[in-house]
């Protein structure tokens, strides 16, 4: 079937299978890759991308169901070779040791921060804790989330 | 040229190089690349945890329009490669043709156009069988009414896995628990876990049948030792195999030994001639790959005037159905035998069984180097039942006993020669920053006012950084590491490095050590890893020895690229290379230090067509194997505060504090992240992570949805210290850390946890992991071993 989805501001179009997945749509067919799969099972979060600004896991959606939605993937957060705060702050906070789930932790705190622009400790590790880090232990995540919230210089 | 106070120092919280590309999402993990007419592979996997294979028949599979070949046992055997040889001189079967031997075992290989297609020709494969009886409880493996599991071993009558094992000098044990005033016992099951890390496990191989060329694209934690291993599997000439590791998003031990699945995807290229992609899912991460610990120990300690003398353990090791244990060949236990821990003990003894399950196969180290996870968590639980049996605190228990700091090097009672340390120290750092005493009087009050606090502690030693050629090697093969520096005549470096990074920021700190040691801004450094072509030979990223074998390399080469400048200085300056004196990136004159040469400007002139030293070879470069003298014994105090709901049995970690002295520390903020998230699975370990089977070996923990991770939720905001005791042998003073987290804070947890219910219900001994039903019955009087 034919399907349209917008991904980073760009209509993809593509004739996949009734089936495939979300994220098979936007690794595959878009080709990018920045966006993970880790388990299947929608628990891992490592495929959290954004449609229509709200985190979705890619993994549980099928893109036939995507049609017409607003996708937003890691590659969309740096704009004209400036990074976001988001991604500034994990490097400044050591945030991410093998990267895996830097992708979806970054598209789910920027949902957060979307959201909340000054979320406290807690409110931090309740929005991240649909997403597993295996590497971090968290501690940095959160001091990197904080570390943005305080750098945001204007509303995205 | 730049003064010497401007000049970069080497070692401290520098930001890490690898991150640019994985913020952007650029990083290139295994699934991330695609090749040229690439197939991809999928595994029909067994239902039966024990069955007898009566047939297969591929026929509606191979009708499937997208099908390109299926492949059994039956085809590997033309080829040689149905059996494969595991890390531990087993072996294992690639496709299982006779018997399967556990749930989600290897029985066939679909080659199709892409993944879904692959996975749609599963089901068209019909495979019958005839169910045996599964071996499930290690402890009944060896019951004379036991079904034979390994009947494909000749000789093989039992489901004895490998011969009784023991260190320590059990009759001066005998003696010691003769003298004791008081003796402790206790059965402690580490149950069967699993490192799980976030990318599963996959290979790309491209064969090219022209060439003889085999492409391997892996996340391995040792690329050239799986190159050796593929030379003998396949039979393939070592030289015409390249493995390029990419990035790999985590390992955790998971990722050292060599799968069926990879073994299928490089006979599936090399019969189709094409590349074959293949990568697991979750559940078959979960149900196949290595899982870690299952030991099911009984032990006992004694104490005299005091002090703990002595310890006894006796160990049943469950390998599941073929035995693929990582470990130095001559440590079928690996390194369990630390498990006299950090005490001064008059004697100890250890004994340990390895049988066969029809369950999965592994026992790698979750994070830890070889059983020393089970040592630590085995003698700091004991340490606990003694204090409580002896009515004291479970520190001052500890306090009394430690090796001394003027006892170092210490000969352990089994046979390790602890390097250095000063433990009374560290603990009590430990204590200032957890406000010890503050703490056991807050859990008193509340306590009176029936809520459940509890307070738990560890303090391990381990010996990472495996190992002297002397005393150890994997398969064969000695567990040394190489290191290449090149200074380019631009002044630039390159070091190329046998270990492998799964997110440790090898790429960064390794660039430091070549900083430290040579002026060498850390950024003007590139450390090449991943590629068996383009790094030299060496074992590897596991047991925490990347810092102690591979670091150590590092800073060997950069010192014998140093002690060549200082020749070609000499030359430079007119003087006598004994006049010369070195400080950061600059060989001066002794007694004229306005004359002297910089690191750049020596490199210039090796490369140059200026005379060079008589004898000497041009450039500057150098390359070593080292060989470690001893392994590296970092240790630490962990302190572990819990709330447990006394309606629910629910436990929270509310503090954790981890003091830990790993030696000299090349990037700070690189130790405290792999600290921070080894405490992360040590939580995940203690509360909530355990694969159990049921009675047919069903297992029941096939996915994230019952194989539980910790959260953010349930993670403290860890609060860490550190003393810093450098290493005596190592040349950067460094004893490597990645592993202590997770070795040293499940005991502190569980110690909490029986903290917090000893007094109120009397609660004694609990199995992990701590999940709410569990404490719950524990509460009850209930306490149940976890399968």
């Amino acid at each position: 079937m034919q399907v349209t989805i917008t991904i980073n501001g760009e209509p993809v179009s593509r004739d996949v299978e009734p089936r495939q997945l979300l994220v098979h749509f936007i690794r595959d067919t878009a080709g990018l890759t920045g966006t993970h799969w880790g388990c299947d099972t929608s628990n891992c979060g490592a495929c959290v991308v954004l449609m229509d600004g709200k985190p979705i896991k890619s993994c549980t959606i099928l893109a036939a169901m995507c049609e017409g939605h607003e996708i937003r993937t890691v590659e969309s957060l740096e704009v004209d070779g400036r990074l976001d705060p988001l991604q500034l702050g994990f490097h400044e906070k050591h945030a991410l040791h093998c990267g895996f789930c830097t992708p979806g932790m970054l598209m789910t705190t920027r949902a957060l921060l979307d959201e909340n622009p000054d979320p406290s400790e807690q409110e931090i590790r309740t929005a991240i804790s649909g997403a597993i880090c295996r590497c971090t232990g968290y501690k940095n995540i959160v001091a990197a989330v904080r570390w943005a919230a305080e750098h945001e210089e204007v509303p995205r | 040229m730049s003064a010497i106070e401007e000049r970069p120092i080497g070692f401290g919280r520098l930001k890490r190089k690898e991150d640019p590309r994985f913020i952007r999402g650029k990083g290139t993990y295994l699934d991330d690349i695609r090749l040229p007419g690439m197939l991809h592979g999928a595994i029909l996997r067994s239902p039966f945890a024990h069955a007898r294979i009566v047939s297969i028949d591929t026929s509606r599979a191979l009708a499937h329009p997208k099908v390109a070949a299926v492949v059994t046992a039956k085809d590997l055997e033309t080829l040689g490669l149905a059996w494969m040889p595991t890390i531990s001189y087993d072996t294992q079967a690639v496709l299982a043709g006779d018997k399967v031997r556990f749930q989600g075992q290897e029985v066939a290989f679909v080659i199709a156009t892409d993944e879904y297609a692959a996975r749609d020709a599963l089901p068209l494969i019909d495979v019958e069988y005839e169910p045996l009886p599964a071996v499930v409880n290690a402890r009944k493996a060896l019951d004379p009414d036991a079904p034979l599991i390994r009947d494909d071993k000749e000789g093989q009558v039992d489901n004895l896995a490998s011969p009784t094992w023991e260190a320590g000098d059990e009759e001066a044990t005998d003696r010691a628990f003769a003298e004791a005033d008081t003796v402790v016992e206790r059965d402690i099951i580490y149950p069967r876990c699993h490192p799980a890390p976030l990318e599963t496990c996959g290979m790309i191989a491209d064969f090219n049948p022209d060439t003889g060329q085999l492409d391997i694209y892996n996340g391995n934690q040792a690329p050239h030792a799986h190159r050796t291993v593929y030379a003998h599997v396949a039979g393939l000439a070592e030289h015409m195999i390249r493995i390029r590791c990419n990035d790999i998003g985590g390992g955790f031990g998971n990722k050292v030994p060599v799968y069926p699945g990879y073994v299928c995807a490089i006979a599936g290229s090399i019969v189709a001639g094409r590349p074959i992609k293949w990568i697991e899912d979750r559940s078959e991460n979960l149900m196949s790959t290595g899982f870690a610990r299952d030991y099911v120990m009984k032990a006992q300690m004694c104490a005299k005037d005091g002090r703990i003398t002595g310890l006894r353990v006796d160990v049943i090791a469950d390998h599941g159905a073929f035995d693929s244990t990582a470990q130095p060949t001559k440590f079928p236990a690996g390194f369990f035998h630390i498990c006299c821990g950090s005490y001064d003990l008059q004697a100890s003894h250890v004994r340990v069984k390895a049988v066969y399950t029809n369950k999965a196969p592994g026992g790698v180290a979750y994070r830890c180097s070889f059983r020393i996870t089970e040592a630590v968590y085995l003698v700091e639980r004991m340490v606990k039942a003694l204090a409580m049996e002896m009515g004291v605190d479970e520190v001052e228990l500890r306090m009394r006993s430690f090796i001394g700091p003027e006892q170092f090097p210490y000969e352990t009672t089994t046979g390790w020669t602890y390097d250095s340390g000063n433990y009374a120290e560290t603990m009590r750092v430990a204590m200032d920053i957890a406000g010890y005493e503050d703490l056991r009087r807050e859990q008193a009050e509340k306590r009176a006012r029936g809520e459940l606090m509890g307070i738990g502690v560890s303090f391990f030693t381990e010996g990472v950084g495996a190992g002297p050629r002397k005393h150890m090697d994997i398969l064969g093969l000695a567990m040394n590491d190489g290191a290449d520096l090149g200074v380019h005549p631009s002044g630039k470096a390159v070091v190329s490095i046998s270990c492998q990074s799964q997110g440790q920021g090898h790429e960064t700190s390794f660039a430091q050590i070549v900083a430290e040691e040579l002026g060498i801004p850390p950024e003007d450094v590139e450390v090449r890893h991943g590629d068996t072509d383009r790094s030299p030979y060496g074992l590897g990223t596991y047991g925490s020895r990347s810092t102690p074998v591979s670091g150590a390399a590092v800073a060997v080469v950069s010192r014998k690229v140093r002690d060549k400048a200082r020749l070609i200085a000499a030359a430079m300056l007119e003087a006598s290379p004994d006049d010369l004196a070195w400080e950061k990136g600059r060989w001066y004159v002794k007694g004229d230090p306005e004359k002297g040469a910089m690191i750049e400007e020596i490199a210039a002139r090796a490369y140059s067509g200026e005379a060079l030293p008589v004898d000497m070879e041009g450039g500057l470069d150098a390359q070593v194997i080292y060989d470690p003298p001893n392994l590296t014994y970092p240790y630490g105090a962990y302190i572990a505060v819990v709330d447990i709901d006394p309606d629910t049995g629910h436990v929270t970690v509310r503090r954790f504090i981890a003091v830990d002295d790993c030696g000299v520390r090349i990037n700070p903020m690189i130790v405290d992240g792999q600290i921070h998230g080894g405490l992360a699975e040590g939580v995940g370990i203690a509360l909530m992570e355990v694969l159990t089977f049921d009675e047919e070996g069903n297992c029941l923990n096939s996915s994230f949805m019952d194989y539980l991770i910790p959260t953010a939720l349930e993670c403290p905001d860890f609060e860490l210290g550190e003393t810093v005791t450098p290493c005596p042998h190592h040349p950067l003073g460094a004893k490597g850390v990645g592993e202590s987290p997770n070795v040293g804070s499940p005991p502190a947890i569980v110690n909490a946890v029986i903290d917090a219910l000893h007094e109120t219900h009397g609660v004694d001994h609990i199995d992990m992991p701590c999940t709410p039903a569990r404490v719950w019955r524990a509460m009850q009087g209930r306490a149940e071993p976890p399968q």
